[in-house]
């Protein structure tokens, strides 16, 4: 299953890879008709960036066929950013992700994000492992009201009505593959994953079981995706727990 | 043959280590309190003082070690891996508990200029004193004012997870004969001012000795060598040659192609990375014009090295570099171009580069795995970057491409093998 993942997923980069350098020869042979031996570069901050665009897509679009790279296309600018500096600062960990972005300074990550965030790519559709329906309804619970029992906002409190992220620093949940999402759930009890403190999402994560993650992620995964897959306007949803990422300060709850 | 060099080696530490014992096995001393110090406090407040000290600590690049991964400056807090262990690196902010607090300019002194602690205790040599035992007085008490007056921050340092012997401090003393020699850095009078003040950079403060030359199975450098290259231990990487002359690492470097590097981190021949990238980036590229070239004219000086030894291929070379050949054409030529010149300020050359033909091929081999940006300094707040290709090529691939460049156009050196980059590829990173 690993190998079969990881090949997908390198066939997936190779495609991607070959797109961007037919995009590189195009606008090679459109500058200077013989083929140099010294390529025309051009300045843009697209090709400054190789280094991110490689895995996440030139437009961020991410692998959604193996849930490994992120979409990050349409996520909040400040939100990329935050991401950035939580790898900067180890508290995300993912080596590849911590070496990239070890050297850049605030003004270029956020530059970065906002590329990112300004891309407009179709969603397309990740495979869902197979989960039963009970397990589809539970997540749909999850997301649309909680558990009130064991304390576990909705998802939408803060993502948003359509799970289409919050101005500045929510991301959508709508469109993220299966494996990605269970994967960063999982992430956040393992401290692999972390933000600001109080980090509201570790407190989630932490009091949801193995089958609300999986049953979470498949009905995320699964649902359909709404006409405007735009981010909600800043100040539109009042969270249900205190989130660094939102300005607050203190312990969590 | 390794091991018994290794075996041998750890006979004369037992034997001298025995020997100190009998003969500095006395408990340490008692520190200096800073009241009794022969610096006032007036002194260590001086404005200017504190400045200077804050330029000579960022040439020293204090912060690079001291400096925990998202953690305040100089707290330290983090551990350093070594091949015997996991060293702790200290807090040096004026936190009374957990930091230099209480310590006087004398303790310091001692720490910096004979690798001794605040109670007398032998300093295990991850701290570079090897080099800092060059840096003069003056020097010394700039640092120490500036790094009293930063804001004390309290975290405890990190425990010592040394293996036997290594965990017995007074082993030190056995180590220290080998590989230590105390003294300030001595001008030669014949040389030029400039050239004076690059070599007690390059020799004390800027500690490049500590990676840009090759460690023994004791994790010393022999006293003799000086700025050969060699493979940095833990990381991974190849910390190349220094010499400009002929059969030296930096083979043909002008000296404004070392300045370039240490400036912007990029120069006409060649682009900082891996560790290098984080000293150019918080150290090399805020020091002075006039140190930069002061550096730049001492290394020049490096004496021209032997011809290296021509490897005998145990398997046929060029069907691995024929096949790297058809991968560099689909992935590599669009940025490095055809003739591996690169594109001038943007991508490096890898024709000549001396990155690519270290010995070891570690440095080209990982650079193809992880790609990455160029640093980023004031010159190039927005560098460009290279892909990580760890996803997409195998370790076969790896392997063929990085023989490729290795051995195309003017480079000569060793062919990579696949179970190398099988290895690289899995070394941690930092």
């Amino acid at each position: 299953m690993r190998n079969r993942r990881s090949r997908l997923r390198a066939v997936r980069c190779l495609g991607s890879l070959l797109a961007l350098s037919l995009v590189g020869f195009v606008a090679m042979a459109a500058d200077q008709p013989s083929t140099p031996a010294h390529p025309a570069i051009p300045d843009t901050l697209q090709q400054r960036i190789i280094a991110c665009t490689t895995c996440h897509g030139v437009h961020g679009e991410g692998t959604p066929g193996s849930g490994y790279f992120p979409r990050l296309a349409g996520k909040p600018a400040a939100y990329l950013a935050r991401q950035m500096q939580d790898f900067q600062n180890g508290l995300r960990k993912y080596a590849p992700m911590e070496y990239t972005v070890r050297q850049l300074s605030p003004a270029y990550m956020q530059e970065i994000a906002e590329y990112f965030a300004t891309q407009q790519v179709p969603y397309s559709r990740s495979p869902l492992p197979p989960v039963p329906a009970t397990a589809l309804q539970r997540g749909e619970q999850l997301i649309s009201k909680g558990d009130p029992a064991r304390r576990i906002p909705a998802c939408a409190s803060c993502h948003g009505n359509q799970l289409t992220g919050v101005e500045p620093s929510t991301p959508g949940l709508v469109g993220l593959p299966y494996d990605y999402i269970s994967a960063q759930l999982g992430s956040w009890r393992t401290h692999t994953r972390a933000t600001l403190a109080p980090d509201c999402m570790a407190v989630v994560a932490n009091r949801l079981t193995d089958s609300d993650i999986t049953a979470v992620a498949a009905a995320l995964a699964s649902r359909q995706l709404p006409a405007d897959t735009h981010a909600q306007a800043a100040g539109s949803v009042t969270p249900p727990l205190p989130c660094g990422v939102l300005g607050a300060t203190g312990d969590t709850p | 043959m390794k091991w018994l060099r290794r075996l041998s080696l750890l006979i004369v530490v037992l034997i001298v280590l025995v020997l100190g014992w009998v003969l500095f096995g006395r408990s340490g001393r008692e520190p200096t309190p800073p009241g009794t110090s022969k610096v006032t406090a007036t002194t260590l407040h001086d404005p200017a003082l504190i400045a200077k000290g804050e330029y000579l600590a960022t040439v020293g690049d204090c912060a690079g070690c001291h400096t925990a991964q998202g953690g305040a400056r100089y707290a330290g807090g983090r551990s350093l891996a070594t091949p015997f262990g996991d060293i702790p690196v200290p807090n040096i902010t004026p936190d009374r508990e957990t930091g230099l607090g209480d310590w006087s300019f004398e303790n310091f002194w001692q720490a910096l200029h004979a690798g001794k602690g605040r109670h007398g205790e032998l300093l295990y040599p991850a701290f570079s004193y090897t080099s800092y035992t060059k840096v003069d007085h003056d020097d010394a008490l700039a640092i120490f004012a500036f790094l009293q007056s930063l804001p004390p921050v309290h975290q405890p340092a990190k425990p010592t997870l040394l293996k036997f012997p290594y965990s017995v401090r007074k082993s030190l003393v056995a180590w220290r004969a080998l590989y230590f020699t105390e003294g300030e850095f001595q001008p030669d009078p014949a040389q030029s001012p400039q050239w004076n003040r690059g070599a007690y950079l390059v020799q004390g403060l800027g500690h490049c000795n500590e990676c840009h030359a090759a460690r023994d199975s004791l994790g010393g450098t022999p006293p003799d060598v000086h700025l050969t290259g060699g493979q940095i231990p833990m990381q991974n990487w190849y910390a190349p040659d220094l010499s400009t002359r002929q059969n030296g690492g930096l083979q043909g470097w002008r000296e404004q192609d070392i300045v370039d590097l240490l400036k912007t981190g990029q120069s006409a021949r060649g682009v900082a990375f891996g560790p290098m990238a984080g000293v150019v980036a918080n150290s090399t590229q805020h020091m002075t014009d006039d140190d930069l070239r002061a550096i730049a004219t001492y290394l020049g000086s490096l004496p021209p090295r032997a011809l290296p030894v021509a490897e005998t291929q145990l398997f046929n070379a060029d069907a691995i570099v024929r096949g790297g050949g058809k991968i560099y054409a689909q992935h590599c030529e669009q940025c490095h171009g055809k003739d591996g010149n690169g594109v001038a300020g943007v991508y490096p050359p890898l024709n000549g580069n001396s990155s690519v033909t270290e010995p070891t091929g570690i440095n080209a081999t990982r650079m193809i795995l992880l790609g990455g940006f160029a640093p980023l300094t004031a010159s190039h707040p927005r560098p460009y970057s290279m892909p990580p290709f760890a996803q997409q090529l195998s370790d076969v691939e790896v392997s063929a491409v990085a023989s490729y460049i290795r051995r195309s156009w003017a480079n000569q050196a060793s062919v990579v093998r696949p179970d190398d980059v099988s290895k690289y590829r899995h070394t941690p990173i930092d």
